[in-house]
């Protein structure tokens, strides 16, 4: 039950925190923070279980009818994923309580940055395929709430837009993509989708599913070609960019693969898939980050290049590859949110984060510059650090002698450089050289701000030095559970001498020459990304126009504001609807005979009737026509009354009344011209359509009474009104008891039908509303179009 | 309208179909009648007595924006929906009570409070519509 309350657990201080930051202001954040640190003491306490080799698991039943349940599941996988979402989410609460001091918004915010842990935690956790995705989308929701926290820029309001319309259409492809599992496995829950694995890569609609799961994975992962919302939500307050674009979220994508690839794995698609396009996301990513001279935009680009490389691996289909994922992920989840949080420090105190604009500010700055360099190193992939041993295993890997194998390795080459080369130019040149003047004076942050970045550097040191015990809680039983079987991790820091030491070797070479060059690099990237024009960033604006443009046609084509059409097309529809199944089908009804004893009185109501109608025709002015419709409807209400239906005749009666003064009130408002202008033709035209409608409704009437007629109801309703309901008149009874809530809903309609009339009849033509009782004389004919 | 007969009929008119319309309201569960024929006659008494003497009047007289007279209305039918959950029976299942005022016992139900309730809804959805239709062909 303590798993169930670590889940809800974000979501309640996401409650909390705007009343606790109004009371604490920014102190707040220790508060804060004790939510997701007592969810990580909680989630530690399972690691010695889940190194056995157990999975936990629970929840309870949901909707049972559709086979729903809310239940979450840990092993490995998820317990990793869980500590660094909790771990790193208690660090950049603190953090936001520094970052965003004195913010007018900052309960919001934290408020925000609460609610997406909780909604990170619960897809890491969720073992039922609809949990997973609800969470799924709640993530791309509150990220999109966090990317345009600052509301009032439009660059911040377009990237949010463009985040949540990449991610949530890859989470509307991953819905369609888990159904087709479930379709295909008869399971629901991810636990119990690891057992079905044969089945799935057996079934025809193997790669139907496979692409849908990766059309999420992807958007959500920011894959090429829709890694562009990824910079773009750099928008963001540091925080966000740290923890959503770096730590977690981003990596939402990358869990659910290796969630998967137990049972979408070994197939020759996914290992082409995933390597291609992970590779490709690698080698765009470390170009484009290069022409960067924006820290976060630089950390953005790699991050998007670690994704790739993640995604690479996962789908390189060997022990050693996944091993190097894990091991990766871990590691640039520390590095990196570290290096964020330091770009963020050394944008809040220096007042800049243009890396050609700073330098210098190793003095002001020691304890930021310490946690910079541990983390660029970890990066950078160098000896003794969390990082080296992710390298080391990435080139084990792919050391295979094999065409495919030596592709790969050359890309992860290039990418590892191009990262070392922006590591340290993220953790170097601000603090080295001579001292340049900054916007402001810069000096080392508050407790709240550094705590982050060093914590999370130290453990990235630590990660290396200990890889025994890392090894032990986190990486085997990931690996185990990413692999499906069990999986033994055991690289250490201390060098082999061998092919991966060797391409560490020419990759850190590389890197440091690309550092030295890093100026002239950046110059000859610009002069390509020029060249090659523009990216899928231009193409989602077009996209998106186009969209506005496509819907502004759509909907003057069908609405094209013009009352005529409308009832044209309603009606010749209504005509068409009541004559062409009887004709098709050949269920015409019979020939009615013409009844015998009709009494005179009746004969004369039938002629007032068409007395009303032929006056309706003849009618020279429209009001004479309006009132002549009201004397035939006047007839057919007395030829109600007269067959015994008094309830009804009742109503016809006043509806008559009331439609007449109502029909000539608006007309009189419209200020039609008193007759009716229409030509010939369109008189015919027009009349034909109601000949037709009349003619349908008449044959669906006889032939309505022609057949039998199930009178089941009627006696119940006729035995029953007065014994259930205490009531005589059974017409009533029905409306206000036995079929209360349909009349619940009438009423509800006839109240909105009214509001949208009453709103109708004050909008004037040339916009805006006005009070009814407004006697301004500038407002004659306000109807008149 | 000016002429003086219609405008000195117009308010006993009123007076009376306001009448009228209650006790087809009322009298709706056992013989023909019920709170939307009861509605539709009351917003024809509104209407009369517009057409007699001006829009003003008749919201005057009204003292509620006739939009807030159908909203109370929907939210007396939802309403009495809900009492019967308090009674522990399915939504909208009618409750009876049988008070005896001054010796005659009174069945009264949720049944009866909806049924007005359709009657407010009616009379005030129509009126507010007639109401601003001939408001607006006198300024």
């Amino acid at each position: 039950m303590i798993t169930l309350l670590c889940l809800f657990l974000p979501f309640i201080a996401a409650i909390v925190a705007p009343f606790a930051t109004r009371r604490l202001g920014h102190q707040a954040a220790w508060l804060l923070a004790a939510a997701p640190a007592f969810a990580f003491v909680y989630f530690t306490g399972y690691l010695p279980e889940i190194a056995a080799g157990e999975v936990v698991t629970g929840g309870f039943v949901w909707v049972p009818s559709l086979n729903l349940s809310f239940s979450w599941f840990i092993d490995g996988l998820s317990l990793t994923f869980a500590l660094l979402i909790t771990g790193i989410g208690t660090l950049i609460v603190l953090y936001s309580g520094g970052y965003m001091k004195g913010h007018p918004q900052q309960g919001r915010f934290f408020s925000f940055i609460l609610l997406f842990m909780g909604s990170m935690l619960g897809v890491v956790l969720s073992d039922s395929f609809l949990m997973l995705f609800v969470y799924w989308e709640l993530t791309s929701i509150t990220s999109f709430l966090l990317i345009g926290f600052d509301h009032e820029r439009a660059a911040a309001r377009r990237a949010a837009l463009q985040a949540l319309v990449i991610t949530g259409g890859g989470g509307l492809c991953l819905l369609a993509g888990l159904i087709f599992l479930w379709n295909i496995s008869g399971v629901t829950q991810l636990s119990l989708l690891v057992h079905a694995g044969d089945v799935v890569r057996q079934s025809p609609f193997y790669l139907a599913a496979l692409l849908l799961v990766l059309g999420g994975c992807f958007t959500k992962s920011a894959q090429f070609p829709f890694h562009a919302w990824l910079p773009n939500a750099m928008e963001a307050p540091t925080p966000v960019s740290a923890y959503l674009h770096s730590a977690t979220m981003v990596k939402a994508g990358v869990y659910l693969l290796m969630r998967l690839n137990p049972t979408l794995g070994d197939m020759p698609a996914w290992e082409i898939l995933l390597p291609f396009f992970g590779g490709v996301t690698l080698i765009a990513g470390t170009f484009l980050s290069l022409r960067q001279t924006d820290l976060k935009l630089m950390l953005a680009y790699t991050t998007m290049a670690s994704l790739g490389l993640l995604v690479m691996l996962t789908g390189f289909g060997s022990d050693h590859a996944i091993i190097a994922a894990v091991l990766y992920l871990v590691a640039h989840s520390l590095f990196k949110g570290a290096l964020f949080m330091v770009a963020g420090l050394i944008d809040h105190e220096a007042g800049t984060r243009d890396v050609t604009r700073l330098g210098g500010l190793m003095r002001a700055m020691p304890i930021t510059f310490g946690a910079a360099l541990l983390a660029a190193l970890s990066m950078g992939g160098l000896p003794l650090f969390l990082g080296f041993l992710a390298k080391e295993e990435i080139y084990y890997a792919l050391e295979g002698g094999n065409l495919r194998a030596i592709v790969f390795a050359l890309i992860a080459v290039i990418g590892n450089a191009l990262m070392f080369a922006i590591a340290f130019a993220v953790a170097l040149k601000p603090f080295l050289g001579p001292k340049v003047d900054t916007p402001k004076q810069a000096h080392e942050g508050p407790l709240l701000l550094w705590i982050g970045p060093a914590v999370l550097a130290v453990l990235g040191l630590c990660g290396g030095l200990f890889s025994g015990i890392l090894h032990r809680f986190v990486s085997t039983p990931m690996a185990s559970a990413v692999e499906g079987v069990p999986t033994q991790v055991s690289i250490s820091t201390i060098p082999h001498i061998g092919v991966p030491l060797l391409l560490s070797l020419v990759t850190v070479a590389l890197g440091v020459l690309v550092y030295l060059q890093l100026s002239r690099a950046r110059a000859l990237m610009v002069r390509l990304m020029d060249g090659i024009g523009p990216g899928p960033d231009r193409a989602f604006d077009g996209f998106i126009a186009g969209l506005v443009r496509l819907s502004v046609l759509v909907t003057r084509f069908v609405q094209p504001g013009r009352l005529e059409v409308y009832l044209t097309a309603t009606f010749i529809f209504l005509a068409l609807t009541l004559l062409v199944p009887p004709i098709l089908y050949g269920e015409l009804p019979a020939v009615p005979l013409f009844p015998s004893d009709v009494a005179l009185h009746e004969w004369g109501f039938f002629a007032i009737a068409l007395i009303g109608l032929v006056a309706v025709l003849m009618a020279s002015n429209r009001l004479t026509a309006i009132v002549s419709l009201g004397i035939q409807g006047f007839a057919v209400a007395v030829i109600f009354l007269l067959f015994g239906a008094p309830d009804l005749s009742f109503t016809q009666f006043m509806v008559e009344t009331l439609s007449v003064v109502i029909l000539a009130l608006a007309m009189t408002r419209l200020s039609l011209s008193p007759s009716d202008h229409r030509p010939i033709a369109h008189r015919l035209f027009d009349g034909t359509i109601a000949l037709a409608c009349g003619l349908g409704f008449a044959l669906l009437l006889l032939k309505s009474t022609q057949s039998v007629f199930d009178d089941r109801l009627t006696d119940f309703f006729n035995a029953y009104s007065k014994i259930i309901a205490h009531g005589a008149n059974v017409v009533n009874v029905i409306i206000v008891d036995f079929r209360g809530v349909d009349t619940l809903g009438e009423i509800a309609v006839v109240m909105i039908t009214g509001l949208s009339i009453l709103a109708l009849i004050r909008i004037r033509p040339g916009g805006g509303a006005t009070k009814p009782a407004d006697n301004n004389p500038d407002a004659n004919g306000g109807g008149r179009r | 309208m000016n002429t003086l007969i219609f405008r000195s009929v117009a308010p006993f008119l009123t007076a009376l179909m306001i009448m009228f319309s209650i006790f087809v309201l009322l009298r709706g569960h056992n013989e023909p009648g019920g709170g939307f024929i009861g509605g539709l006659i009351a917003a024809s008494a509104f209407a009369i007595y517009g057409i007699a003497y001006g829009v003003a009047a008749v919201r005057r007289a009204l003292w509620f924006h006739p939009m807030s007279i159908a909203g109370s209305g929907l939210l007396l039918a939802a309403l009495s929906g809900f009492v019967s959950i308090l009674a522990g029976v399915p939504f909208m299942t009618g409750i009876w009570i049988y008070p005896r005022l001054f010796g005659v016992e009174i069945p009264l139900a949720t049944v009866m409070s909806f049924d007005i309730g359709v009657y407010l809804v009616v009379v005030g959805a129509i009126t507010s519509i007639a109401l601003a239709l001939e408001e607006k062909e006198r300024d």
